[in-house]
């Protein structure tokens, strides 16, 4: 097995090739490239601004992007709207969790997706035992399943939007500002279902602008600055302290002399 | 709710000497309510997508003149299928008009308050305009019996074995119901719990069937059984309820009042749904249309108005949150029947329509406030726990 062959046989997971987006005159992600191998974790670190937000909706189809191409596992992928990405593996957990409060939590992991009955209605039974398990996997303590999901703790409702992506197999999670809202407890928690999702050999994008959330997690950190991708690094060979002086700076490490 | 309904009638029944639970009277409720209920039903389903129809009463004025413009003035008065395309024609009518609203709001973003306030006018004035404020009457007879009047009801044997079927239905569904949960690996309810719910709604169905089948044709020994138009309002609020809650177009109102954002993240066209919630509103106004032409027998330029303020009102009073995300079919059945027992016990009383229409206004001012105090609270806890 030598090195390049095996580079051949396992394409990327995610190859985002000369992503482009603009807001009118705003060009909101400029001419970005950037992979994501199976089972890897990457953290994409940015101010506010910084564009990393947009370069996910593109792969999560949130936005369309204005140019550039994504491939999946080596197959070009057309994403238009979240249900292409869905299509294709690609579960996003948003920042503020995109859950309809009103609803339970089988409701909401399934939202879009229902399990139907023979006659077309939605068979909430089926959907509440499917729930059952994959929220017992994650969060044995998880409580009652059919409360409205406005009555659960952060971490209760992380875990559900967590839940949505294990359920219907997710290869490629995108997680904004994963663990913002949570407690140290539920940090812990969502930190080691990253880290258990990656060893089942998802590939994890961390969106985050808090370095010190996201370093230890991460297997490469990618720096975006004015919708310009800065650097990329491994971090068993960068120091925090560098990955922070990318992010001010804007500049590659090679040039600010680390 | 069902207690404070059971409340005013215990109430409204002491004060009018014992006239107001008499089975005449009920029947009479029943029909009464019928209208309204079967629009709430709509409005149910609207206020929960976070918008709201204020056009309702002039579009059933609208389509009810239409329909009867058609059968009268239109269509040969004799052919059997007269008034069965005249009722197609509103149908789709209704729809139209609900699809030309949902349009303005789903697709160029007006708010609905706005559309529909404009439809309120357009519609009433386009239900003058249809025949310079001329009433249209006769009706046709078959059609007639659509409103309940005199003969526009079932009769008691077809009572008692609709009544049947529907509970032999609910204990059919129940024990299927409970028998898939196991299945499921679920632990049920205990057993006694199961058939103590079910006795109850059987029982309710022959109470209803009996009060129905109480009330004799004026002049003859012939019991009345159930109004057509309140088995239409009955068939309306079952399939209004399996669509709220057993269909992914019910599930995805509900979860687009919750939270726009997330439904349109998880793939749902939110500018189609709110679209389709507006043509079916117009659909049921258009039943409601029916319902009131033919009640009437006869279609007048004033029927629905301030029709729009009683149909908001049950929902509201049947628990329909006006932030949206919140409301039950059942309820606003319930809002309706509530509604008229007020305004019909205040008739008995020889209350003065001033009168009612200021205590009616204090009763939306007092659920509404009940709301407002609720999402409150709600939104007080879900802070603390975040």
């Amino acid at each position: 097995m030598s090195e390049p062959l095996e580079g051949r046989v396992s394409a990327p997971l995610v190859e985002m090739r000369r992503m482009v987006k603009r807001f009118g005159s705003v060009h909101a992600v400029e001419d970005v490239s950037i992979d994501l191998r199976a089972g890897e974790v990457v953290g994409l670190l940015g101010h506010n601004g910084a564009g990393k937000s947009t370069l996910v909706k593109m792969l999560s189809g949130a936005e369309p992007a204005d140019g550039g191409e994504i491939r999946i596992a080596g197959e070009i992928a057309q994403i238009r709207n979240p249900r292409d990405a869905r299509r294709l593996g690609v579960e996003t957990l948003y920042q503020d969790l995109a859950l309809a409060d009103n609803l339970d939590t089988p409701a909401n992991l399934f939202l879009g997706r229902e399990l139907r009955t023979p006659f077309g209605t939605l068979d909430d039974h089926a959907m509440e035992r499917a729930a059952a398990q994959v929220i017992g996997r994650l969060n044995p303590s998880f409580g009652d399943l059919r409360a409205p999901v406005r009555n659960l703790s952060g971490g209760q409702r992380q875990s559900v939007a967590i839940a949505r992506a294990l359920h219907f197999n997710a290869r490629i999670l995108i997680m904004d500002e994963p663990t913002a809202a949570l407690g140290p407890e539920e940090t812990a928690m969502v930190v080691e279902i990253i880290r258990q999702l990656a060893r089942e050999g998802l590939g994890i994008f961390l969106v985050s602008h808090d370095l010190h959330g996201v370093f230890d997690l991460s297997d490469r950190v990618a720096v975006m600055k004015n919708g310009r991708l800065v650097d990329v690094c491994a971090t068993s060979e960068v120091t925090p302290d560098d990955v922070l002086a990318m992010i001010i700076t804007g500049e590659p490490l090679s040039s600010v002399g680390g | 709710m069902a207690a404070a309904l059971v409340a005013i009638w215990v109430i409204l029944h002491g004060l009018s000497d014992g006239v107001f639970l008499t089975p005449r009277n009920l029947y009479n409720l029943a029909v009464q309510s019928s209208v309204v209920a079967v629009m709430a039903t709509g409005m149910v389903l609207v206020i929960v997508a976070r918008h709201i129809d204020l056009s309702v009463g002039s579009v059933l004025g609208f389509v009810g003149m239409a329909i009867a413009t058609l059968q009268v003035e239109i269509l040969p008065v004799d052919a059997a299928w007269n008034w069965p395309l005249s009722i197609a024609v509103g149908l789709a009518l209704g729809a139209a008009i609900g699809a030309w609203q949902g349009y303005w709001v789903a697709y160029r973003g007006l708010p609905a308050f706005v559309v529909t306030l404009a439809g309120l006018l357009m519609f009433r004035g386009g239900a003058f305009l249809l025949t310079d404020g001329r009433t249209v009457a006769p009706l046709d007879p078959s059609y007639q019996l659509l409103g309940g009047g005199l003969r526009g009801s079932i009769g008691a044997a077809w009572s008692w074995a609709l009544g049947g079927v529907v509970a032999a239905g609910l204990v059919a569904r129940g024990f299927a119901v409970r028998a898939r949960r196991v299945r499921l690996g679920f632990t049920p309810r205990p057993l006694s719990v199961e058939i103590a719910l079910l006795a109850l709604g059987c029982g309710l169905v022959a109470l209803f069937v009996g009060v129905m089948n109480s009330t004799l044709r004026p002049g003859t020994e012939i019991a009345r059984g159930i109004p057509v138009p309140v088995l239409i309002a009955i068939a309306v609020a079952v399939g209004m309820s399996g669509i709220a809650g057993r269909t992914r177009f019910g599930r995805y109102v509900f979860a687009m009042g919750g939270n726009p954002q997330a439904a349109a993240l998880a793939g749902i066209d939110v500018r189609r749904l709110t679209l389709q919630v507006f043509v079916l509103m117009g659909i049921l106004v258009s039943v409601a249309a029916v319902l009131t032409t033919a009640r009437l027998n006869a279609g007048t330029n004033s029927m629905g108005t301030l029709a729009e303020l009683a149909v908001i009102a049950a929902a509201v009073i049947g628990g329909t949150s006006l932030s949206g995300g919140a409301g039950s079919i059942g309820g606003a059945i319930l809002g309706a029947v509530i509604m008229q027992s007020l305004e019909t016990g205040m008739v008995l009383l020889g209350v003065s329509s001033p009168v009612r229409q200021v205590v009616i206004g204090l009763v939306l001012i007092a659920a509404v406030w009940l709301d407002a105090v609720y999402t409150r609270r709600r939104a007080a806890s879900s802070w603390e726990a975040a």
